[in-house]
């Protein structure tokens, strides 16, 4: 029998029919649904007078627009409060499960996606979301897709693909301390490029990313999209279990033993064949931190800015030249001699438990520098919101000066009220440090919760494994 | 959908590495709930001087007159020519809409990201992949002669130059035949409702605890 990557046994388990050319009809488990990407794939839905195919799948969630303070208010912008209602009213119409903007379970829809144990091993699971790349982190199959493929997917509940690549990302070591599975992501994307991925489902293996939690597997698939790859995986094993294990969408009973039972057969089969291979050494990854405008423009804590001069590629050299000056950075100055304005602990890449955490650990007993003008903190959903409460890790944030939020995307794409003025810098611990992304004019750096909440105390970038 | 098959067009070049999404269309213009109308915001903050918002009218706004798009010489171009991993980011399928809504019915790069390139072929717009150093060649060519037109042939597979010279590109089979005729997936999925429900059920076999 031919060795099968964790890759091909998902593809191959999904396939309804292929054509010649190697398009495929790919069966879809689960679709989680968001409010930006769905109005016009529910009205193509409608006008075509069809209906979803298999409404139990689907999944919805208000989280982009919706607002991260006074809620009670409801949301003041009419064109962002019309995007929520019409998703609350399809949502209604076709009998769809959605956690509208009062309920507790509400959040980014890829952190309550897998916190209702709505994603499970041997899933496939999409979303019109380029983010969806996070569920593979429990050895799934999941990617982003476009509108036209939301509603294709809601007629059809397939997905017509074709299969990629598969590259294996191996990570074997110790962590240093203060390294986290985001250093892992930027560092990894650091070496591939954003298109390195391109064309590439990326299969994370080896001893460092079984160490991981599912918080920081989340946060490592999460970014495979940052390096081009539509799909991130990691086999699912005990930590996956255990994460799963009586959350309200999770397999019951006889069906948990059954379904786990096959879980363990999704892996990697010794001698499979990947097209390409990245081994990296984790004792060698370093705090990271992005100085451009592209997630690829990133590096160690200890680094210093480039200088376009010494880059002899003319397209790489102008748009480091373009870069800096949208960052408003100097050739060769070092990262750690960054100042920062504002600060954002939050978003489907980091707005987990463990993330709250790791900030609140840094954070304890100190004050945030009188230089930042707003440092924030927006749980990824209510009940992390609640979990960090229960545990006193908001008291602890508030004392040293952070603003403790509502559920929601909030600043990461800044499509609610939190964004950034034009030059304003920010300490961000999400996934895009694009021109614009958190506020027209506004500067990213992308960073660990523990790195955010490390240079909202010192007021610029710090090795967070020193202090 | 839009039919696509030739094109005599007009070139634009955008000498820009990694356009994202979120350059291509702005996220406050991410809060309609239609598919048309996105062409005036394309590029929205490169092509204008002030900051955009839905509702505004783009007509009575001040232009930066630097940007490629704005420039007289490229008004009404069809072909927009750009640099690798064009489209990165977002999953936004109104980028393409804007492009399309803008007036382009064809990109040229090296490379595209995964979902921008899928996004494309739904909506009547053709993303070719050359090599770099056409692409390079391209660029030179656009940018030293005026008015500088390509012919597309998609049922060829072929890019002619005003120089004769001649450029082949590849597309998927299943991608080519649905632009040619305008076809739209859902309709050609339905085709196969028997092959699906009959996946169904043995998959629901297999894996019951998905359809709990
Ligand atoms: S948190 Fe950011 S990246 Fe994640 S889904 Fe929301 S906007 Fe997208």
């Amino acid at each position: 029998m031919n060795a099968k990557t964790l890759y091909d046994k998902l593809w191959d388990s999904h396939v309804v029919r292929q054509e010649a050319d190697g398009t495929a009809l790919i069966y879809i488990d689960r679709q989680l649904v968001h409010e930006v990407t769905s109005p016009q794939a529910f009205e193509g839905l409608k006008l075509a007078q069809r209906k979803p195919w298999r409404t139990a799948s689907m999944l919805a969630v208000p989280d982009h627009n919706v607002p991260t303070a006074n809620r009670a208010a409801g949301i003041t912008d009419p064109i962002s409060r019309l995007q929520v209602e019409t998703l609350d009213a399809n949502c209604a119409e076709f009998g769809i499960t959605e956690f509208k903007m009062g309920d507790i379970r509400q959040g980014v829809v890829h952190v309550m996606g897998p916190e209702q144990g709505a994603t499970l091993p041997g899933m496939t699971v999409v979303c019109g979301d380029s983010h969806t790349s996070t569920h593979g982190a429990f050895g799934a199959l999941a990617h982003g897709i476009g509108t036209s493929e939301v509603e294709h997917v809601m007629a059809t509940q397939c997905l017509v693909a074709k299969k990629s690549k598969a590259m294996q990302v191996k990570v074997e070591g110790v962590l240093r301390t203060g390294v986290t599975a985001k250093d892992i992501a930027l560092a990894v994307i650091g070496k591939i490029g954003t298109a390195g991925g391109t064309g590439y489902a990326i299969e994370f293996t080896g001893g460092t990313i079984r160490g991981l939690s599912m918080e920081g597997r989340m946060t490592l698939c999460n970014m495979a999209i940052e390096a081009g790859a539509r799909a991130g995986m990691v086999a699912a094993d005990e930590v996956t279990f255990d994460y799963i294990k009586g959350r309200p969408f999770a397999p019951q009973g006889a069906q948990w033993e059954q379904a786990v039972a096959f879980w363990r057969t999704l892996h990697s089969d010794e001698g499979a064949k990947f097209d390409a291979t990245l081994e990296l050494d984790a004792a060698q990854i370093k705090p990271q931190v992005t100085w451009g405008t592209s997630p690829e423009m990133v590096l160690a804590i200890d680094g210093n800015v480039p200088d376009p001069a010494s880059i002899s590629d003319s397209v790489k050299r102008s748009d480091t030249e373009r870069a800096l000056q949208y960052m408003g950075l100097t050739a060769n100055m070092p990262i750690t001699a960054i100042q920062i304005d504002k600060v954002f602990i939050g978003s489907c890449t980091n707005g987990r438990i463990e993330d709250v955490r790791a900030a609140a650990a840094v954070a304890k007993g100190k004050k945030i520098a009188a230089n930042v003008k707003l440092a924030m903190v927006v749980p990824g959903s209510g009940l992390v919101k609640a979990q960090a409460e229960q545990e006193g890790l908001d008291k602890i944030l508030i004392a040293a000066g952070f603003e403790w939020r509502d559920p929601g995307c909030s600043m990461c794409l800044a499509m609610n009220d939190d964004k950034l003025s034009p030059g304003e810098r920010c300490a961000s611990t999400s996934n895009r440090n694009f021109e614009g992304r958190q506020g027209q004019g506004g500067r990213t750096h992308l960073v660990s919760p523990e790195m955010a909440a490390a240079a909202a105390i010192a007021g610029h970038f710090v090795d967070v494994s020193k202090l | 959908m839009q039919k696509f098959s030739q094109l005599d067009g007009l070139v634009v070049p955008l000498d820009r590495a990694n356009v994202d999404t979120d350059a291509i269309i702005p996220k406050q213009f991410l809060k309609s709930i239609k598919r048309s109308g996105f062409g005036p915001n394309a590029f929205d903050e490169w092509r204008y001087l002030d900051h955009g918002e839905p509702g505004m009218d783009n007509s009575k706004r001040p232009v930066n007159s630097d940007f490629v798009l704005n420039q007289t010489r490229y008004q009404g171009a069809q072909i927009l020519l750009a640099r690798e991993n064009f489209g990165c980011g977002s999953s936004r399928e109104h980028a393409p809409w804007a492009l399309e809504d803008y007036g382009f019915r064809v990109i040229i790069a090296p490379s595209f990201a995964d979902i921008f390139f899928n996004n494309c072929f739904k909506n009547g717009l053709l993303p070719i992949k050359l090599p770099a150093y056409q692409v390079d060649a391209l660029f030179n060519a656009v940018e030293t002669n005026t008015g500088y037109k390509l012919k597309v042939d998609l049922e060829r597979q072929v890019i002619t130059a005003p120089d004769g010279a001649v450029y082949s590109f590849e597309v998927d089979a299943h991608r080519k035949h649905c632009l040619l005729n305008g076809l739209d997936d859902i309709g050609l999925t339905l085709q196969h409702v028997s092959d699906i429900k009959t996946f169904e059920t043995k998959h629901s076999a297999a894996q019951p605890w998905l359809f709990a």
